[in-house]
């Protein structure tokens, strides 16, 4: 369902990206997937963590510039043409994808996407029975 | 003295100019020495009008004959030296005697008075106490007010906000950068700003804009002023703004102030912008004629509606020193800082570094985002950028390469704040 996703802005420089994963690091937050989309100036850190209020508050008390935001995780077979199943049904409904990042996990593969419009897309991946993955589940990977 | 026709002011600046140039001459081996060059002696001074018969003085006129060259009285009668902040080289030296300090902290007590601050009031003196003319000169007006004073000196921070707090502060004194960075200090905090008194500040020391004040006095609610100085000149206190923040009245009774042009030197008309110069006409330590600050500013000689006769000076618009020649055009860091604080997207620190490549002038910004403005799109983060820069470019008519950076990693000053780089190596 509807997940919170840490998202951080950093400058490309060297060391950054060490220093978001060293300070979650101590403070006991498990990363459970993560993405980087970058730009010539500047990247921004997309992730899932264990703990997403606790990890926002510790990463702005370290000054990092972090927001959180709604994502929707699902699970698909980790088969030829899965994917393009699911995202049709999305397509079909008119639901807009801003980004999305995967990973398989053997016989399944979890998807994040961050669509334009959360409740849109929800629904939608309901009524065609996809399985989508609870928030605290999401966190836990 | 702040009301009187300007007549009576005129006579009283004539007068103590005369004596003033007297005083020189005889005391002062440097004046003396310009003048028998440019042939004048002092009979050829009979009003304020003839100062400018007078020769001017520079920053390297006070390094040549540093450290007391420029003294007209003994050692024996020097009671204070200060020295100037944050340049290279040699320091400039400025020595007052007993009675250039008690002229001095009455004009401070003017500006003070302004403000409307009074007795009741407790002053938290947050600019740096030493060399620097900023922290003993506001603490010497505060004390002569009659207020309670905090000497704080500048830094430590938590310290700054604890006592702030703790004391009830109500009137703060520092630099406006500095300002900026305990206000969002005193917000980190968690103390909720209605647990502070403070009530006004005197800002000063270096140049600021009509978007930083407002900044401020949101941030810190409170009614924040300028008070001008130079240590030269004495510090703070050369000149201050009254209630209706309609310019920075001067203290001329004893720094007469001129506006010439900085390339022909010579005097320009009432309201138009040129190089500030100040006379002493009353100082006994290290008086100077003519000095040339490079602050770039106008004065204006109608009444203020404050009811002050005293001549009010314009936002001064940066130092010739700050000005840079960008591709032939030029450029005021002050421009810079208006556009970035006229958008509520980007905090107020900024670093601009100016550099050449391949011949041609380069300037780089470094600005962070407000945490509340940062979205979680690259789109999102390139549209900030390219808005600030559209704006550069159509108030500087020159591009220039925005970076966003991360919250916190411009550094904050304590004092005077490093905001321009130039790495042109001509």
């Amino acid at each position: 369902m509807v997940a919170k996703q840490l998202s951080i802005f950093l400058e490309n420089k060297t060391g950054r990206l060490t220093e978001v994963t060293q300070v979650l690091g101590e403070a006991g937050i498990n990363l459970s997937a993560l993405c980087i989309a970058e730009n010539a100036d500047f990247g921004i850190l997309r992730g899932v963590v264990s703990d997403p209020d606790r990890a926002y508050e510790i990463l702005k008390a370290n000054h990092f510039a972090v927001s959180i935001t709604s994502v929707v995780g699902f699970s698909c077979p980790n088969t030829p043409g899965s994917l393009a199943t699911v995202l049709t049904f999305l397509s079909e409904a008119g639901v807009f994808i801003e980004y999305m990042y995967s990973f398989a996990n053997g016989d399944m593969a979890n998807v994040i996407i961050r669509p334009t419009d959360l409740d849109a897309c929800v629904k939608a991946l309901s009524e065609k029975k996809v399985e989508l993955l609870a928030a605290n589940d999401l966190y836990k990977l | 003295m702040e009301c009187m026709e300007r007549e009576t002011m005129r006579k009283i600046q004539s007068a103590r100019l005369k004596k003033m140039v007297e005083y020189v001459y005889h005391n002062t081996p440097f004046y003396r020495k310009k003048m028998q060059e440019m042939g004048l002696t002092p009979d050829d001074i009979k009003s304020i009008d003839d100062i400018v018969k007078l020769p001017f003085t520079t920053k390297i006129d006070l390094r040549d004959n540093y450290p007391f060259g420029l003294c007209a009285v003994p050692m024996s009668q020097i009671n204070r030296i200060h020295a100037s902040s944050g340049t290279t080289g040699k320091p400039t030296v400025v020595a007052y005697t007993r009675k250039d300090l008690k002229v001095w902290t009455e004009c401070i007590t003017r500006c003070f008075q302004a403000y409307g601050a009074d007795h009741n009031d407790i002053f938290q003196i947050s600019y740096g106490y030493g060399l620097f003319t900023g922290g003993l000169g506001a603490h010497q007006g505060a004390e002569n007010l009659g207020a309670s004073v905090i000497p704080m000196s500048s830094g430590n921070t938590s310290k700054q906000i604890q006592l702030m707090h703790d004391f009830g502060a109500t009137m703060l004194c520092c630099t406006p950068s500095y300002a900026l960075f305990l206000a969002e200090a005193i917000k980190e905090s968690g103390i909720p700003r209605e647990d502070f008194k403070l009530k006004r500040a005197a800002f000063g020391a270096e140049p600021w804009t009509e978007n930083m004040r407002k900044e401020l006095e949101e941030k810190l609610g409170i009614k924040a002023y300028d008070i001008y100085g130079l240590s030269e000149v004495a510090g703070p206190g050369v000149g201050f703004e009254c209630e209706c923040q309609s310019g920075t009245h001067l203290n001329e009774d004893h720094y007469f102030p001129e506006i010439v042009d900085p390339k022909t030197l010579q005097p320009v008309a009432p309201g138009e912008t040129g190089e500030l110069v100040f006379t002493h006409l009353t100082k006994e330590g290290m008086p100077l004629l003519r000095y040339r600050t490079k602050d770039l500013t106008s004065l204006h000689y109608e009444t203020c509606k404050c009811g002050r006769t005293l001549v009010r000076m314009d936002r001064i618009l940066g130092r010739s020193d700050d000005m840079l020649i960008i591709r032939g055009v030029n450029v005021f860091p002050s421009q810079i800082e208006s556009v970035i604080l006229e958008m509520p997207q980007f905090e107020p620190h900024y670093l601009l570094t100016v550099d050449r490549v391949n011949n041609t002038d380069t300037m780089e910004l470094k600005v962070e985002v407000r945490p509340e403005y940062y979205t979680d799109e690259i789109n999102g983060i390139l549209a900030l950028k390219k808005m600030l820069t559209s704006r550069l470019q159509s108030v500087l008519g020159l591009g220039v390469d925005v970076k966003l950076v991360e919250p916190k990693s411009i550094e904050r000053s304590t004092g005077k704040a490093k905001r321009v780089i130039d790495k042109r190596t001509l």
